[in-house]
């Protein structure tokens, strides 16, 4: 790594920086921050899905019948390196069945249904009350048996990103406090009602790997905020903690948009944060971690922001995971006459539930319910006019009506070469073109099929290898057969050899035997 | 109790911009240029226009239901009213009707539809179906009235419409007393017979930059581009870059023979290269897509007017120049591309 | 001959050798070194070394492919993709995929019935991958991950106890789906939100 790029990385957040294209959205965050956090009660069922967004499904780890204490382990991810799932509340597990999991493909899947006892009762909690004097080895285990994920949406397991930044050299933590999405409000009532735990969450990660200084990135419109963010730092009196306001321009709160922002460098394609010294984490993520370590209590629950013109008081509710969403919108007043569509997520990158009875997943920062007058209307799809605007906003510098030709036309190799992969699915591109392409819909599929396609490939190669061998294999026992036969071959012709002289000498031996008789 | 809903796909967010609305704006923005044009010249404009909107709609109508499209979507984008209006604009205003017919037919026709339809042509529609009726037709493409406060004889709105339709002028009326040679040939025939810019200029044709009456016409036009601008309809690399190109290499030619050349303001003010530099050139269909790009397109067009006006067969060569880098900008795409974030 | 169209003829023929050698000498300056042809075409193809195509293996049919003998249309485990993608590399009209050797399946494995089985040995020497596990007088069973879905093991099988089962996408699994297009060739398809699926 260049020096100077170590330089740049360190000095993280002292100048703010920007990043191509972008747009300026309406924020509609008020309506869901005028009154205070309230928590959700305990609903009749528990559904927690095994799987909680992409990747591989948990085992689960109880049975049909069984009795769980609040924070018991329930499912593990054998393979993952934690974001295993825990029991939300007390109660006896009714049934390990298939139920809706607010999964984006509107698909069923594994979960454990939990019928709380109603005492919401606690297992044995272990925490780690000298956390400042522990080994970070240690954190890092408390980390990954807390099922802690990435709660800004990517649901990422936590202690997967710090076990492999260990491997390199971490300097700056990174807590992404800017929700550059409209509506979702969650981080921002976070760090206004708990700001003390977020920053006890940096300290703890900042301990955990090794990192000598915090960066709290938040918008430059997030007054109250910054007060409280600051009075947290100075009771806490950690130096080393740095409050950084940047321009509200979405997707600024994408990982590598904020690195580049506070930074001014890139992560390489294909590479991590972690290439440049940082770790980013949400700051929700950070309090998960704060409650895990000086509580030990595992992730069960999320801040979940329940908003949109569907909805009769939009407000930001602490729900448990696996309570049914109607159970959040009843408790936010019910729905508007004219709520059309359910989004989990935001306007620019959710996706919709068929239901409302799907359940809260730790990837839920928001529950987004929209009016007819709000949805992208059935537009009539025009053909592309080439007029660039996608490119102009696009943040990752690509050129999306150039993918958009070469996937429609199947050119994976081209589309790879013109940075498919690198897009981030932040809808820039699909807001602004004119022609109403769904540009972000290519994309996804586009690659989806890349990913195919790769495994494909492998599995090609893998298969010609296997027949190589085979075939080289069968060569060798050929040979190695047409040797033996040569040499048995050989073997009888000496021994024919050897009889005739055998039977040589004892003619002539019975010969002399004869004449001297 | 829970509630079913539809499915849909992110964005939620309904785009504001759509090709109708980007096609109506650029209309409204040509706007004050063709009512100066009217006021300068008289209402044969207008009558070209309708005729070749009428057409042009008729030719689209035609190609739709031949290649099965859906007529209201196509017919409702209105590029082809777009093409129409652009390409009335470049013809004197006692053309035969017929030119506007073959005009609209070479543009929407061939241009556009043969070429794949909206979004997928290479070259200008506007500009080819120019380009073949100044090529096939050159006579009659020629014979332009003068501003009308100079004018010998200034036509009725009926003598005018006369002559489009029947091709032959009024009792009384013969080409020579009314028509008169833009500010681009003026100067032109004047150098070919060996006299300087300076006494061309003496004609009553021009006005104090550029022809007289044509510099308030690319004024409104360059008024109604700054609109585009300010609405983001187009970008600024374009049409700086193309004027901008002109204006310096014309100062450099002026310098070097003020005899021969004109000043650089009045290559600007005269011709086509303010309408085209707001209007034709950012076509965006047929120019280049990033900036780098555009900047670059900008200068070639630019320059091969330049160079057409000065040592080529045709008096403008605004048209050529555009269709020529429409010819190179897949090409300048290709070597402008941005380098993408984290490469 | 007049003298200016000796002078014509011969600046031309005079230029059009100039350019001819500048030509020459661009085509060999300028040279792309690329992989041969067959290598090209091997890549391509799906490695299934099944024989629909008629031909011992992917190798051989590459090399026929090349060679002219061949048609592109030959190989159902490549599908339409494979066909498409030999069309684009070597430059000709893209065909449908040739009845006569077979149709397009969707990705299947083996899968042995294992109270079937009498342990011969003859479909593990018949798998063209060694993806079938077993000794003779012992259980057989195929590893499932090398599995190609070639077929080749079904005949060879006495009892009969081989099935192909398709392979089904779980939900871990999921890929987003194509949009619908509006406008295909000179059918019309309405603009529907398509709801995003599973493949």
């Amino acid at each position: 790594m260049h020096i100077d790029h170590v330089e740049q990385a360190r000095n993280a957040g002292e100048q703010v920086h920007h990043f191509h294209g972008g747009l300026h959205l309406r924020h509609n965050k008020k309506i869901s921050c005028a009154t205070p956090l309230e928590r959700t009660p305990l609903p009749g069922l528990l559904i927690v899905p095994l799987l909680q967004q992409y990747g591989p499904e948990a085992e689960a780890t109880v049975k049909t019948g069984q009795k769980v204490l609040k924070g018991d382990e329930i499912g593990c991810f054998a393979h993952l390196g934690g974001g295993h799932i825990h029991a939300p509340s007390s109660g006896i597990v009714q049934a390990v069945a298939r139920r809706p999991i607010s999964h984006p493909s509107g698909a069923d899947g594994w979960c454990v249904v939990i019928e709380p006892d109603g005492l919401d009762q606690w297992k044995r909690l272990e925490p780690l009350t000298n956390w400042t004097d522990a080994d970070p080895a240690l954190l890092r285990q408390k980390i990954r048996n807390s099922g802690i994920v990435g709660l800004g949406g990517a649901v990422f397991p936590t202690a997967f990103k710090t076990d492999e930044a260990i491997k390199q050299e971490i300097h700056t933590l990174i807590l992404n406090g800017s929700e550059c999405e409209p509506y979702i409000s969650c981080d921002e009532m976070l760090m206004r009602e708990e700001p003390d735990s977020v920053i006890l969450g940096a300290r703890i990660l900042q301990q955990a790997i090794g990192a000598t200084r915090t960066v709290i990135a938040i918008e430059d419109q997030m007054g109250v905020v910054n007060l409280a963010l600051k009075q947290a730092v100075e009771s806490a009196g950690d130096d080393n903690i740095k409050i950084v306001k940047i321009t509200t321009i979405y997707p600024e709160g994408g990982e590598k948009q904020l690195i580049q922002v506070l930074t001014g460098l890139e992560v390489p394609t294909g590479g991590r944060p972690a290439d440049l010294g940082m770790l980013c984490q949400n700051v929700a993520t950070a309090t998960a971690v704060a409650q895990a370590v000086v509580e030990g209590k595992p992730l069960i629950e999320r801040i979940v922001t329940i908003t949109g013109n569907g909805i009769r008081k939009p407000r930001n509710l602490v729900a448990r995971i696996g309570t049914p969403i109607s159970d959040l919108v009843e408790q936010c007043g019910g729905y508007t006459n004219d709520v059309a569509r359910l989004v989990l997520g935001g306007p620019m990158m959710g996706y919709t539930l068929n239901s409302d009875a799907n359940p809260v997943i730790k990837a839920a920062n928001c529950i987004l319910a929209l009016t007819e007058s709000d949805i992208r209307p059935s537009q009539v799809e025009m053909p592309c006019i080439r007029c660039g605007e996608c490119a102009r906003v696009c943040p990752a510098v690509l050129l999306p009506q150039q993918l958009d030709w070469l996937i429609r036309n199947q050119q994976w190799d081209d589309a790879a070469d013109s940075g498919l992969a690198d897009c981030i699915e932040c809808g820039c591109c699909d807001v602004v073109c004119p022609s109403h392409i769904p540009l972000v819909e290519w994309f996804r599929f586009g690659k989806s099929e890349l990913r195919t396609l790769a495994v494909e490939r492998k599995q090609a190669e893998t298969a010609k290898h296997r027949y190589e061998a085979r075939d080289a294999r069968l060569l060798r026992i050929k040979q190695e057969r047409r040797q033996r036969l040569e040499e048995k071959k050989r073997a009888i012709k000496d021994d024919a050899q050897r009889q005739k002289k055998l039977t040589e000498a004892i003619s002539r031996v019975r010969a002399r035997q004869d004449r001297n008789e | 109790m829970s509630r079913k809903f539809d499915p849909g796909v992110a964005p939620h967010f309904p785009p504001k911009l759509s090709v109708t609305g980007v096609m109506q704006e650029v209309l409204y923005a040509l706007l004050p240029g063709i009512i100066a044009y009217t006021w300068f010249f008289g209402p044969g404009m207008l009558v070209q226009i309708l005729l070749a909107v009428i057409f042009a709609l008729l030719f689209e109508t035609l190609m739709l239901k031949v290649r099965k499209l859906p007529l209201k979507r196509f017919l409702g984008d209105w590029s082809a009213v777009v093409t129409a209006v652009l390409f009335a604009l470049c013809l004197p205003p006692l053309a035969p009707w017929w030119i506007a017919l073959v005009g609209m037919l070479f543009a929407i026709v061939v241009a556009k539809h043969l070429y794949g339809g909206l979004g997928q042509n290479m070259f200008n529609p506007a500009m080819v179906g120019y380009a073949v009726v100044l090529i096939s037709f050159p006579q009659v493409m020629a014979l332009w009235l003068p501003p009308r406060s100079i004018a010998s004889h200034s036509l009725t709105f009926g003598e005018m419409l006369n002559t489009i339709f029947t091709g032959s002028l009024s009792l009384g009326l013969s080409w020579d007393t009314i028509s008169e040679a833009t500010p681009l040939d003026a100067i032109r025939t004047s150098l070919a017979s060996g006299r300087m810019v300076s006494e061309a200029r003496q004609s009553p044709v021009f006005g104090d930059f550029g022809g007289l009456g044509w510099e308030w016409i690319a004024n409104l036009y360059a008024l109604g581009g700054f609109w585009l601008l300010w609405r983001r309809i187009i970008s600024w690399h374009v049409p700086v870059m193309m004027i901008g190109s002109v204006v310096a290499l014309g100062l450099v030619a002026y310098l070097v023979d003020p005899g021969s050349n004109p000043v650089p303001l009045q290559h600007v003010f005269s011709g086509a290269l303010v309408l085209g530099a707001f209007f034709i050139a950012t076509d965006p269909v047929t120019g280049c897509t990033s900036n780098r790009g555009r900047l670059i397109f900008g200068v070639g067009v630019g320059i091969i007017t330049l160079s057409i006006r000065s040592w080529g067969g045709y008096p403008d060569g605004v048209a050529f120049g555009i269709l020529l880098m429409n010819m190179a900008a897949p090409l300048i795409d290709r070597y402008t591309r941005p380098r993408i974030f984290g490469h | 001959m007049r003298a200016d169209v000796l002078a014509a003829i011969l600046s031309i023929t005079f230029l059009g050798g100039l350019f001819g050698l500048g030509l020459g000498w661009a085509a060999r300056k300028f040279h792309v070194e690329s992989d041969p042809v067959v290598d090209q075409i091997e890549a391509i193809l799906p490695q299934t070394q099944c024989g629909q195509c008629n031909y011992p293996g992917c190798r051989p049919y590459a090399e026929a492919i090349a060679s002219g003998e061949a048609g592109i249309n030959q190989c159902p485990p490549g599908g339409e993709t494979a066909i498409k993608a030999l069309a684009d590399l070597l430059g000709i009209e893209s065909m449908p995929l040739n009845p006569e050797n077979g149709e397009e399946k969707p990705k299947a494995v083996a899968v042995i019935d294992e109270l079937a089985c009498i342990g011969c040995t003859l479909c593990i020497q018949a798998c063209p991958v060694d993806a079938i596990l077993g000794a003779s007088k012992q259980m057989h069973t195929i590893i499932e991950s090398e599995c190609t879905g070639c077929d080749l093991c079904l005949a060879p099988c006495p009892v009969d106890c081989i099935d192909m089962v398709v392979r089904h996408p779980d939900v871990g699994a999921w890929g987003w789906s194509k949009p619908r297009p509006v406008v295909a060739g000179a059918a019309l398809v309405l603009n529907e939100i398509p709801p995003a699926g599973p493949h």
